[in-house]
């Protein structure tokens, strides 16, 4: 057996563990540099507010219901992330990490430990995380991973008291299945909703009654095949489970991971040159910064540039141009070079952006790289030292507080707002959480 | 080919510690300190016994000053312990955290000042009383706060 943890509106509940004055109100989190909504809760969804909306647009409808705006503080919902993953450790032998919100645990093996029954032991998870790190979550217990999170979009419509739903019979499975439309199905993406739709296959039960050989031919090969097994119970997806760290970091060790990438969206668009390749070499200094915080290079790299995606003139609003790199680095000044480079084909004269971003990927571990034929092997141990001093005095002084002139002389100057952040309650000693004698005075 | 599935079992690797013994066999005269030899103390033991629960707080005001807990002091407060009668705890109210003495006698329930120039919260009839965590330490430093990095000394001192 699976289950999914998944935490409510997190980045508001963490937000609200700290200050319970928002307990029972309308509040959004907004995404970096105070784009648009990208948590809300249910209070402020129960307003209409819906994820994405753009922040400048629905600002009129959140002054007039006093929603509380919060600006994105990953310091502290990264921490209380590790802390409910670290209390998860505790229910099962194997948890995968899925996102910042969301854990997969695998309960097989657990019969002895699980001796109250599934329903009783997903709850007593959702209690221990309430009570030791303050955040609720919902709980969906299935044979498989598919099944689990479709559990868990059950439970999440569930009353606050009780988002625990478990699939633990065929019963209960099918019922599940027919509740859940084709689209609400993890791994199953809108082209092939729509397709699904149009041979009258609404719901997951329709889809999981199909025939196998229909569904390998119709719904994406081998990947659709195994969606269909693990609908019908026969799990296909194993738990790519992650060892917890150790005290340092109190978290989940990432798997290797796939890209490094830096993006953010601009409070005002940019036009100007100089300013975008300022933001540009930022973030190409950022994505080479995790690169090497994980000891990886990197083969390709990407840079994207975005326009108004609200924007009623036709067309794309993404654009992106691919760097095949000589040989794979984790260089700051290298990778800046080459997104520099691509920056200069991809931009356009007299348009504004409101995105950029630089994506990293190809990666292989960095000491495993293919050297350069005509590159001197003194110049790669050179630039390895530079990067270590680099990496040692900012992680000293603070971010980006040594850093290429191509980022910018001015502090961050393309950067836009974060007007509404909370402080970094758990992580900055300066910023730490204050409690005051405010209630005692009355 | 052999397949090896990571398999994660949870330990809690901060409270995890092993004796350590260092000795070498002794060719000349054994060190009488070898048999003693002890991994160095954890702070993190102390005060994080629940790491996943337990959180720093610095606190400002004076109403627990009979508790030993002044302003500006840091506490950690954990949130897995059971608050019962007598432990200092952080409570929630009127939408704000305070940090009181819990007090529980019957059905009744309040929380105390550790000053006189503050009154004892009574909690009315029916109201459920939301406790934080309960405070386990105070950190309280004899200096006042100096240079905002850590360990970066102030230019006239280190001139001095």
């Amino acid at each position: 057996m699976f289950a999914l943890v998944d935490c409510n509106n997190f980045y508001v509940s963490c937000e609200r563990v700290f200050q319970p004055r928002y307990e029972g109100v309308p509040v959004v989190v907004l995404s970096n540099n105070d784009g648009c909504l990208i948590a809300r809760s249910d209070e402020a969804k129960a307003l209409g507010l819906k994820m994405g909306d753009a922040f400048h647009l629905v600002k009129p409808t959140l002054q007039e219901h006093a929603v509380k705006v919060f600006s994105s503080n990953y310091a502290l919902y990264g921490d209380m992330s590790r802390r409910v993953v670290r209390v998860l450790c505790d229910f099962a032998p194997e948890v995968e990490v899925y996102s910042i919100d969301e854990a997969f645990l695998n309960l097989g093996g657990m019969r002895y430990w699980a001796s109250e029954g599934l329903e009783q032991y997903a709850g007593r998870i959702r209690e221990t995380v309430k009570q030791y790190v303050g955040i609720p979550t919902a709980v969906g217990v299935a044979p498989t991973k598919v099944l689990a999170k479709m559990a868990n979009r059950l439970a999440r419509k569930r009353s606050e008291k009780e988002r625990v739903w478990v699939l633990g019979t065929d019963a209960q499975r099918l019922e599940a299945l027919e509740r859940t439309t084709v689209e609400d199905v993890w791994g199953i993406g809108h082209r092939y909703a729509r397709k699904l739709h149009e041979q009258n296959i609404c719901t997951a039960a329709a889809l999981a009654a199909k025939p196998r050989a229909w569904v390998r031919q119709y719904l994406g090969g081998v990947v659709g095949e195994r969606l269909w097994y693990e609908l019908n119970g026969q799990p296909c997806l194993e738990l790519e489970a992650r060892l917890p760290d150790d005290e340092a970091t109190l978290g989940p060790r990432a798997t290797q991971r796939q890209s490094a990438a830096c993006t953010r969206s601009f409070t005002r668009p940019i036009a100007d040159e100089q300013r975008l390749r300022e933001a540009v070499a930022t973030f190409a200094a950022r994505a080479a910064e995790k690169l090497r915080a994980e000891g990886l290079a990197a083969h390709l790299l990407t840079v994207l540039l975005g326009t108004d995606r609200f924007s009623p003139k036709p067309g794309p609003s993404t654009f992106s141009t691919t760097v095949a790199l000589p040989c794979a680095t984790n260089d700051t000044g290298q990778l800046t070079h080459y997104a520099l480079g691509a920056l200069q084909r991809l931009r356009r004269a007299g348009t504004s952006y409101t995105r950029a971003g630089v994506v990293c990927a190809g990666l292989e571990p960095e000491g495993r790289v293919q050297l350069g034929l005509f590159e001197a092997p003194e110049a790669r141990q050179k630039s390895k030292q530079l990067m270590e001093a680099l990496d040692a005095l900012n992680k000293r002084f603070g971010r980006a507080k040594v850093r290429y002139a191509a980022a910018g002389t001015k502090p961050l100057s393309w950067q836009g707002r974060c007007e509404y952040v909370s402080p970094q309650f758990t992580t900055n000693w300066e910023q730490l959480w204050r409690i005051g004698d405010a209630a005692a005075k009355a | 080919m052999t397949r090896i599935t990571p398999f994660s079992i949870s330990t809690d690797w901060a409270g995890f510690t092993l004796p350590l013994f260092a000795c070498v066999v002794p060719a000349g005269f054994p060190s009488p300190a070898d048999d003693h030899l002890d991994a160095p103390l954890n702070l993190h033991e102390l005060l994080f016994a629940h790491p996943a629960s337990t959180f720093l707080a610095r606190v400002t005001g004076d109403s627990m000053n009979g508790a030993g807990i002044r302003h500006n002091d840091i506490i950690a407060v954990d949130r897995a312990l059971e608050p019962a009668d007598g432990c200092i705890v952080v409570a929630v109210l009127d939408g704000e955290h305070t940090v009181k003495r819990l007090r529980r006698e019957g059905t009744q329930t309040w929380l105390e000042p550790e000053n006189p120039r503050y009154p004892v919260i009574r909690l009315h009839e029916g109201s459920e009383l939301i406790v934080f965590g309960v405070v386990t330490h105070v950190i309280h430093a004899f200096r006042e706060k100096r240079s905002r990095v850590l360990g970066q000394v102030p230019n006239q001192r280190r001139r001095a």
